[in-house]
């Protein structure tokens, strides 16, 4: 190992934070940028399942919740496209990278959300997973990355809370409604599930990543932490996770669960979710819609500082 | 010597001739009995006034600051890591002055 | 003297207040993941919340005033058009960013005279919402000033929309400052404002802006009205049974 390389690994080992100017090997900047741009992405991409809820939330308290939420989720795009933008890749290459098909986003947010009940959902289950694989983060190895899961973390916990809430509420009012919120954990238990990615074995970056300490858990370890919360919880809601094969394991101190169906997961990662493809176009419409905008702010900027110059 | 190092990323000179793109702001907030600023991140924005008005909305939300420092990322001058031995370190023979070099006996260790 | 009679123009005055926000902010909140920038997403959706706290707090008090136990959700989904008390303006679509801008701007010019004087209300609670909404709509002000600078003077293009919007919004802005029998009578009790001397004031901001953003300030027109007294525009009805539809499909249920 060059001695560049093993100064950078001793200080990872130490604790030591890596910082921006820092020596990095290539490939710890490129995997970061990857890991830090797609976690952007998936918050941006994320704003639309929920967003669509925003005009028909069925109170004004839960609409002023649902619209800090979402709020939120554009702030930690921003937050993460910052730390991203420190290993030298621009936010406008990203977001191109992203319009354009080239970039992943957690397939989670491809799913549709068809229901209010789903906005419970989303918060207990997919917030909940993103928890789980967040907390660690706030300890990886790279300085930007994660002071901005500091921060995120820190805005996280009231998703969560207001997600479960939802479906709290829901399972303790009509029939309805309590249907409403069982057909909505249907939907998302899989999904929320995958959302922590295939098995260690199958997956490429994960051994250089915890050494790297970009990553802390393996994706079972994260996945099980996550079923043996939530499967509580869904036991204190009265509904039914829609696994038959859950059943909590005296010897190993966990809840068993069925097979996964990576199948559905690659094809939704490939882009044929059901919503991959309008859930990209809503974001490209959005942005040339908005080039105007931008480019009209960009010239009278510049316009401006001619001016002052003068 | 600021904790938290601006960030330094590659020149992002194209941003301010090309059509559409913003530049990039570190944003620096002095919290309500805060003592200094303390950086808190980057955005974009056209020109400093917005940025400004986009720091509040973005690191304020929830009431976090009361003071907004922008710096265009561009004007920003930091000190290179190699520097940092010349600049903040003694010479490398003087190590007794860092804590972890000094043998602290077990009875004492919340030193 | 019956007291609720008695009440009833204080109650159709608070309920203007609360549904030009409530209205408003339903639109601006339509903007949500479809912003023309990251940064400025978070800002209109502030925006949207900013103003959808106003509006709990008028609703509210509203039906405190009117004292038939409807509380702001009652209001907010439980009215049907004819029962909406906005102005016009608000309810316009948004169009693009500029048509959006264009409607805050004017908007936000009334609203911000309106607090300021609504501050020294005789009714404390009318006086003391407007104090909290003033300082937010201060900030609404000073944004949406600043992107009609922007794009006024920013290209062609930015330029021309610009204007198209504020044209076509102008017939909307005379409501603002028409009093009827209600502002008659609140203004008199010291209660409200008279709206016609936010005229001067806010025509005046509109003019140094646009001159500023080297815009024409739109000529005579006549000048829309109905939406005070609850004659509204066809796209109303649109966003009422978008923003109702949960209340109306599951009546009684608790959310």
């Amino acid at each position: 190992m060059p001695p560049e390389e093993r100064e950078f690994q001793e200080k990872i080992d130490a604790g030591i934070k890596i910082e921006p100017k820092d020596w990095m090997p290539e490939a710890y900047r490129k995997t970061l940028i990857r890991q830090i741009s797609q976690h952007a992405h998936s918050e941006i991409v994320g704003q639309l399942p929920e967003g669509n809820w925003i005009t028909r939330a069925p109170t004004l308290k839960r609409k002023a919740i649902l619209l800090a939420k979402v709020q939120d989720e554009a702030g930690h795009g921003l937050y993460l496209y910052g730390a991203a933008e420190t290993l030298g890749v621009s936010r406008e290459q990203m977001i191109e990278d992203l319009l354009a098909g080239r970039a992943k986003y957690s397939s989670v947010f491809n799913y549709p959300t068809l229901t209010w009940a789903d906005m419970g959902a989303i918060g207990w289950l997919v917030d909940g997973a993103a928890i789980i694989n967040q907390i660690p983060l706030c300890r990886c190895s790279y300085g930007p990355y994660a002071r901005g899961m500091v921060r995120i973390c820190k805005e996280e916990n009231f998703h969560q809370r207001q997600g479960f809430d939802i479906m709290l509420t829901l399972s303790r009012g009509t029939p309805e409604q309590k249907a409403m919120a069982q057909d909505a954990l249907n939907r998302w238990w899989w999904p929320s599930v995958m959302m922590h990615g295939p098995s260690d074995a199958e997956s490429k970056h994960s051994a250089q990543s915890m050494q790297w300490k970009i990553k802390l858990f393996s994706n079972d370890e994260l996945r099980q932490k996550f079923i043996d919360q939530t499967a509580l919880q869904a036991e204190y809601l009265g509904l039914t996770v829609p696994d038959p094969d859950l059943k909590w394991n005296p010897e190993r101190g966990h809840y068993d669960f069925g097979r996964i169906d990576w199948d559905e997961f690659n094809n939704v990662i490939r882009g044929n979710g059901s919503c991959n493809r309008d859930r990209l176009r809503t974001r490209v419409q959005a942005h040339q819609a908005g080039a105007w905008v931008r480019g009209g702010a960009a010239a009278y900027a510049r316009k401006q500082a001619s001016r002052e110059a003068a | 010597m600021p904790e938290n190092r601006p960030a330094e990323r590659q020149p992002n000179s194209a941003a301010d001739e090309s059509g559409t793109d913003w530049p990039l702001w570190e944003i620096f907030i002095r919290t309500q009995n805060g003592l200094a600023h303390k950086h808190a991140g980057s955005l974009h924005a056209p020109d400093a006034e917005m940025a400004l008005k986009n720091a509040r909305d973005v690191y304020t939300r929830r009431n976090e600051g009361v003071s907004i420092w922008v710096v265009r990322s561009s004007d920003i001058t930091a000190s290179s890591p190699r520097d940092k031995e010349i600049l903040f370190e003694p010479a490398n023979s003087k190590v007794y002055r860092y804590p972890g070099f000094y043998d602290v006996p077990e009875e004492v260790k919340k030193l | 003297m019956n007291a609720a009679a008695a009440d009833k123009p204080l109650f159709e005055y608070v309920l203007r207040l609360g549904d030009n926000c409530l209205i408003l902010s339903q639109r601006v909140a339509e903007w949500c993941g479809h912003g023309p920038v990251l940064e400025e997403d978070i800002a209109l959706t502030n925006v949207a919340l900013d103003l959808l706290g106003q509006a709990r707090l008028w609703l509210t008090y509203a039906g405190e005033v009117e004292g038939r136990g409807r509380d702001e959700d009652r209001l907010a989904y439980l009215r049907d058009a004819g029962e909406f008390r906005n102005v016009l303006l608000v309810e316009q679509p948004n169009g693009d960013f500029g048509m959006t801008m264009a409607r805050q701007f004017y908007f936000d010019a009334w609203h911000y005279f309106l607090l300021r004087d609504l501050r020294n209300s005789r009714d404390e609670r009318v006086a003391g919402i407007a104090e909290k909404a003033f300082k937010e709509v201060s900030y609404h002000l000073q944004r949406s000033t600043d992107w009609l600078i922007r794009l006024g003077d920013g290209t062609p293009e930015s330029h021309e929309r610009m204007q198209r919007a504020l044209d076509d919004l102008w017939m909307y802005t005379g409501e603002l400052f028409q009093m009827d029998a209600v502002d008659t009578d609140i203004s008199e009790r010291g209660v409200g404002i008279d709206l016609e001397g936010l005229r001067g004031p806010w025509m005046e901001h509109v003019t140094k802006t646009l001159t500023e953003a080297t815009l024409a300030v739109p000529g005579e027109s006549w000048m829309q009205r109905g939406g005070k007294q609850g004659v509204h525009s066809e796209s109303l009805g649109y966003l009422l049974a978008e923003m109702q539809f949960l209340q109306r499909a599951y009546p009684g249920a608790q959310w």
